[in-house]
């Protein structure tokens, strides 16, 4: 019973360390981003790895999403005679939801795990506390540069998604099922609202890109140094931020469109 | 490593994609050019109700958006709504005895203001009021009045019925 207890009463006082670490660490990373000033190289370098490779699988899976719910969308309106309002359907659920949460996740999956990796690997062949060693603080040159990429890429990848996604239902609805081209703009136009919808959305994927390369560079960082730690690391870092990212999701939803 | 010069090319083509994608959606997919401050003037109208009009609703001369609903407000001493829309200045041409009437785009779509213009000499100028107004349609209304209508056109034809015979 007192073991039981016992047992418990650790695995909260671990869980509450974590998280303890997990901001002192976000603290310090964001100290450290002021030291990139002088070299912008060391962040373009990760905006390549983190937002140009992932560019592919985040436009195609777009344009699928897109013409996914043109064909939904389609199916479900037609049967109210409402086939021309298809247009706001699919801008107003990609600029909102889909476009900022599809691609957190698959943000957290492409580049969120191979952040994990590096810097866990890093940590396992000791080249972190090398640098420490050489009075380099590895937060400033390793990880901050990487933070701030990825709360730059991700904003962007989820506006091509939404833009992708957009175009996507215009070929379904419009090419393929014959629903009337001026309708289909002219009505996204008229319910689409550039501060409630688009600007919520860029908010929304800014708040996501943050969380998830937060949850990515300290899963990473604070891995246990052997090759059986980082792969449970990298494991935890899409669980974690996926989950991370549906939970944000409602909140920030509850708070923009709630009222 | 792949030289940074490649490196700052890709960068430079992922965000001006990205700012692309940004632009397209703000003009092409919103409303940003509808509810562009525009200059105009404002007029003011009373009206026993206004139904589902909303800030920002198409004010429309003739089928054409002229200019949009400014302010919704209400008279604490005639029980009206005041709604104050503001017209565009390239719009200085319309009579004092405007009629603005309520009415909806199709069964149930949104609601707008309809002007039609009278026969005055003198102008709508900034401040001044819409004197003749026209209210919403409330479907509800509609529905009971004719269905009021038609219990009683059958009692009457009831009653006729039983004459004849």
């Amino acid at each position: 019973m007192i073991n039981m207890l016992q047992k418990l009463g650790a695995s909260t006082l671990g869980i509450f360390e974590r998280l303890g670490r997990g901001h002192l660490f976000l603290y310090y990373t964001l100290r450290g981003i002021g030291s990139l000033l002088p070299r912008p190289n060391l962040v373009l370098a990760q905006v390549y790895a983190t937002g140009v490779l992932s560019l592919i699988i985040i436009l195609v899976s777009g344009l699928f999403v897109g013409m996914v719910l043109g064909l939904q969308g389609y199916n479900t309106l037609v049967d109210f005679g409402a086939e021309e309002s298809l247009g706001v359907m699919v801008a107003l659920s990609l600029v909102r939801e889909l476009g900022p949460v599809v691609t957190a996740l698959l943000f957290a999956g492409r580049a969120g795990s191979a952040l994990t990796a590096e810097i866990g690997l890093m940590k396992s062949t000791e080249q972190l506390s090398g640098m420490e060693m050489m009075a380099v603080d590895p937060l400033a040159r390793v990880i901050a540069p990487r933070f701030l990429a990825g709360a730059i890429a991700m904003p962007l990848l989820a506006a091509m998604f939404s833009a992708v996604g957009v175009m996507g239902g215009y070929f379904v609805g419009v090419g393929l099922l014959g629903v009337d081209e001026g309708a289909f703009w002219s009505q996204m136009q008229a319910s689409v609202d550039v501060d409630e919808d688009i600007i919520n959305g860029v908010i929304k994927s800014i708040a996501f890109g943050i969380v998830v390369t937060w949850i990515a560079v300290f899963e990473g960082y604070d891995c246990i140094p052997t090759s059986e730690g980082v792969s449970r690391a990298t494991t935890r870092t899409v669980v974690h931020s996926s989950l991370a990212v549906l939970g944000l999701d409602f909140v920030l939803t509850a708070l923009m469109f709630g009222e | 490593m792949m030289h940074s010069r490649t490196i700052q090319l890709w960068v430079g083509i992922f965000v001006a994609l990205g700012m692309a994608s940004l632009f397209m959606l703000s003009m092409k997919v919103s409303n940003i050019n509808a509810f562009r401050a525009v200059e105009g003037f404002t007029v003011t109208a009373k009206f026993e109700n206004i139904g589902g009009l909303k800030v920002r609703s198409p004010v429309k001369m003739a089928g054409v958006v002229v200019g949009r609903v400014d302010d919704i407000g209400f008279d604490n001493d005639s029980y009206e709504a005041v709604v104050s829309m503001k017209i565009e200045d390239k719009y200085q041409h319309m009579p004092l005895d405007t009629t603005a009437s309520i009415f909806t785009a199709g069964l149930l779509g949104e609601q707008y203001i309809g002007l039609e213009p009278g026969g005055e000499e003198q102008y709508l100028k900034e401040g001044s009021e819409i004197k003749l107004t026209q209210s919403a349609m409330v479907l509800e209304n509609l529905i009971g009045t004719f269905l009021f209508d038609k219990a009683d056109k059958a009692e009457k034809s009831g009653t006729a019925d039983k004459g004849s015979k």
